[in-house]
C-alpha cells in the first residue's frame, strides 16, 4: 500500500509575508489574477475527484481541498474533472470504491479523499488515486498542517496527482512573482508581487512610486532581486521574502540591471554601464563582493542568465546590429559566441531546467513573440501569437513557459505549454501586470 | 540671455507632459518594504526632501520655460531602435550647451527612454544610449561633465500610453530636466 508521510515545513513566512502585505496593501486581498484556458490538449485525460469528507469542529473545513485539487488540474488542460452531479457513487474511504461505478463514466481516473481536525489548527488530509482502467491504486498520501497551510497542502496534492498520471511533476505548489502598474491619481504605482502559481494569496513584497523591474529568484526561493529606480536611479536590491529585509547591492553610476542569480545562489550576474553608456554583462559575488566584468564591447550587452550547470551565461548583446542571443563563460577574459541566427531580434533569454532550450522574446513579422531556441542547432520554435509578448519564464518541471502579453491594451500573463498545446490566459483583476518569474520547487 | 523662470508645475502643464512624472523630487516610499544594509542610503540620489510625504516641496525651475525659443525645447525625440540625433536638435542642443557653458552652477539630468516594442532590460539599454548620445553633444557645445547626470528608464515611464506609432514616436526620448538652476 503506498500510503507515506509528508512532512510540511514550518511555515510561518506565511504569516509574516501575510502582515506584511496587509500593512503595505488591502486592496490585494482577493486573488490578482484570474486563471483561463485558451487552449488545452485534444484529449485531456477524463477523471473524478470525489469531494473529501470532513470530520472536525464546524460544518465545514477552513479551506475546500479538493475544489481546490479539482480548479488545479482541469486549469492545467490536461485533465477533464467531470462535474459532482454525474458522480453515481460519493465514497471517501478506499475500501468504498467500486470501480465499475467508474467505469460507466468513462473516467480514467479516481481521486479521494478525507480532512481531518487533529488539533485546535492542526489538519491531516489523506487521498488516493486509482486508476480505474486497471482497477488499482496509483499514490496514497496523508498530509499534515496548520490551518494557514491547507491550500499550499492542496497544491501538493495536485501536484502528486499530476505527476502520477503525467510523469511530469506538477508546479500548482510553486510561486510566481511578477510587476504589477496602477495608475493612482494619474500617477504610475509599481508593485513587486508574489504569489501562489495560480495566482492566489498574493503578497506585495515592494511597492513604489519609481519604476519597479527584473525580479529574479534566488535559487532556493528565498529571496528576489529586483532593479528599483527610487531616488531616480537605478539600483539592484536582494530581499528576504520571509521578513522583507533588503540590501542594495549594486547603485553604480549609470545602468544596473538585470540581475541573475546564480544556480548555487552564490554570484549575481547583472548589466552595469561603468564606462558611459555601455552596457556590459558583469558576476557579483555575493560574498566576497568582488565584481568581475564578462563582456568588454560598445554595443548593448544585457539580460544575463545562467545555464543549469552554471558554467554558460547566456545574454542578448546587439553587437550584430540587432539584439541576439549570445553565450559566454564566466570567466574575466571568456569570449563570446553567438547563438540566434534565425530573425532580427532574439533577446531575453531564460534557459530551460535542463539546459536544452532557451526561451527568447523574438520579432516575427513585426510581432513580439515568446519563441524557444536549441542552442546547439539554433532552431527556432514560435509558441505565443500575441504582438508585444514578452519576458518568458520556464516553470521549474521545464513543461510550461509564462510570459507577458497584452489583452485589449492591458498587460496580462499568459503560460503555454513548450510544446506549444496548452494555453492559458492569466488575466490581472486590475491595472496591468508583466514580467512574471517562475520561482523554483522549494518553499522555505 | 532672455529666460523666464516658471516652476515647473506649470512647465509641465504647459509642455503637456503631466505624465512624465511629478515635479516633487521622491524619494523612496520604504514603509514597511523591509529593512536592512544599504536600504535608503541614497548613494547618487538627487532629492532634497526627506522621504515619504513629509518632505518639503521642491520645485525645479527650467530655462526658457513657456518660450518658443530653442532653450524651451526639453524633449529630443528618436527613430525606432536608433540613438542618432537628428539634425532638427543641432539648435535646441547648442542653445542648451550654451546655457550650461555659462551657468556653471546649472545641473541637468538627462532621462532616457524607449518605446514599449521588445524586451525591457534591452529597452533601459536603448534609453541609456538615447541619454548619452544627448549628453555628448551637450558636452561639445560647452556643457561640464559634472553639470550632466543621466538615467534610463526604458519603456517604465512612457510619455503617451498607446500602442500605436504615434505613442512610440513620442516615447523614444531624452528628457532634458534641470535640477538647479544659475
Amino acid at each position: 500500500m503506498l500510503r507515506q508521510r509528508l512532512i510540511i515545513g514550518p511555515r510561518s513566512w506565511l504569516a509574516a509575508a501575510l502582515a506584511l502585505a496587509a500593512m503595505l496593501n488591502a486592496t490585494l486581498a482577493q486573488a490578482q489574477l484570474r486563471i483561463e484556458i485558451r487552449r488545452g490538449v485534444e484529449r485531456p485525460i477524463p477523471m473524478a475527484i470525489v469531494p473529501f469528507s470532513w470530520e472536525g469542529t464546524g460544518a465545514q473545513p477552513p479551506l475546500n481541498v479538493s475544489a481546490v485539487v479539482t480548479a488545479d488540474l482541469a486549469g492545467s488542460g490536461r485533465f477533464d474533472p467531470i462535474p459532482e452531479r454525474d458522480m453515481v457513487a460519493r465514497p471517501t474511504q478506499p475500501e468504498q470504491v467500486d470501480f465499475q461505478d467508474w467505469q460507466i463514466l468513462d473516467v480514467d481516473a479516481l481521486v479521494i479523499g478525507r480532512v481531518t481536525q487533529d488539533g485546535p489548527d492542526r489538519y491531516t488530509v489523506i487521498f488516493q488515486l486509482f486508476d480505474i482502467l486497471r482497477g488499482e491504486l496509483l499514490v496514497g498520501y496523508r498530509l499534515t498542517t496548520p490551518g494557514a497551510d491547507l491550500r499550499v497542502t492542496a497544491h501538493r496534492i495536485s501536484d502528486m496527482i499530476y505527476e502520477a498520471l503525467t510523469g511530469i511533476p506538477g508546479v500548482f505548489s510553486t510561486r510566481v512573482a511578477y510587476v504589477s502598474e496602477q495608475r493612482e491619481n494619474g500617477q504610475q504605482r509599481f508593485r513587486l508581487i508574489v504569489a501562489d502559481a495560480d495566482g492566489e494569496s498574493p503578497q506585495v513584497v515592494a511597492d513604489s512610486p519609481d519604476p519597479l523591474m527584473s525580479p529574479a529568484w534566488s535559487p532556493d526561493g528565498r529571496r528576489l532581486a529586483y532593479v528599483s529606480f527610487e531616488g531616480q536611479q537605478s539600483a539592484v536590491y536582494i530581499q528576504t521574502l520571509r521578513s522583507g529585509a533588503r540590501d542594495r547591492v549594486s547603485a553604480r553610476e549609470g545602468v544596473n540591471g538585470a540581475p541573475a542569480f546564480s544556480p548555487d545562489g552564490r554570484m549575481l550576474a547583472l548589466t552595469l554601464s561603468r564606462d558611459p553608456g555601455n552596457l556590459d554583462i558583469h558576476v557579483l559575488d555575493l560574498t566576497t563582493q568582488v565584481l568581475v566584468r564578462l563582456t568588454r564591447n560598445p554595443a548593448i550587452d544585457t539580460e544575463p542568465t545562467w545555464a543549469p550547470d552554471g558554467q554558460t551565461i547566456f545574454f542578448t548583446s546587439d553587437r550584430s546590429g540587432g539584439p541576439q542571443v549570445y553565450r559566454i563563460a564566466p570567466q574575466a577574459g571568456a569570449d563570446a559566441q553567438r547563438v540566434t541566427f534565425e530573425g532580427a531580434y532574439n533577446a531575453r533569454p531564460r534557459v530551460s531546467p535542463d539546459g536544452r532550450q532557451l526561451a527568447v522574446v523574438h520579432r516575427n513579422a513585426g510581432n513580439y513573440r515568446i519563441a524557444v531556441v536549441d542552442p546547439r542547432t539554433g532552431l527556432t520554435q514560435v509558441l505565443s501569437n500575441g504582438a508585444l509578448d514578452e519576458s518568458p519564464s520556464f516553470a521549474p518541471n521545464g513543461a510550461l513557459i509564462i510570459y507577458a502579453t497584452r489583452d485589449a491594451g492591458r498587460g496580462v500573463l499568459s503560460s503555454v505549454s513548450t510544446d506549444g498545446r496548452i494555453q492559458q490566459r492569466i488575466g490581472a483583476v486590475a491595472g496591468d501586470v508583466r514580467e512574471p518569474v517562475w520561482g523554483p520547487y522549494a518553499r522555505p | 540671455m532672455p529666460r523666464q523662470l516658471l516652476f515647473v508645475l506649470a512647465a509641465i502643464a504647459a509642455l503637456g507632459l503631466s505624465a512624465c512624472g511629478g515635479n516633487r523630487a521622491t524619494l523612496p516610499d520604504d514603509g514597511g518594504v523591509g529593512s536592512g544594509a544599504g536600504m535608503g542610503a541614497g548613494s547618487g540620489a538627487v532629492t532634497s526632501g526627506t522621504g515619504g510625504s513629509g518632505g518639503p516641496e521642491v520645485f525645479r525651475e527650467v530655462p526658457g520655460a513657456g518660450g518658443s525659443g530653442p532653450l524651451s525645447r526639453l524633449i529630443i525625440y528618436f527613430d525606432f531602435d536608433q540613438a542618432d540625433l537628428r539634425p532638427e536638435y543641432n539648435e535646441v542642443l547648442a542653445a542648451h550647451g550654451g546655457y550650461l557653458a555659462a551657468n556653471g552652477g546649472a545641473l541637468l539630468r538627462l532621462e532616457g527612454h524607449a518605446d514599449e516594442r521588445g524586451s525591457r532590460e534591452y529597452n533601459i539599454g536603448l534609453g541609456e544610449r538615447r541619454a548619452q548620445a544627448v549628453r555628448r553633444a551637450l558636452l561639445l557645445q560647452g556643457a561640464a561633465a559634472a553639470q550632466l547626470t543621466t538615467v534610463s528608464y526604458g519603456e517604465e515611464r512612457p510619455a503617451a500610453f498607446g500602442s500605436d506609432e504615434e505613442a512610440y514616436g513620442l516615447n523614444r526620448r531624452v528628457e532634458l530636466v534641470y535640477r538647479q538652476l544659475n
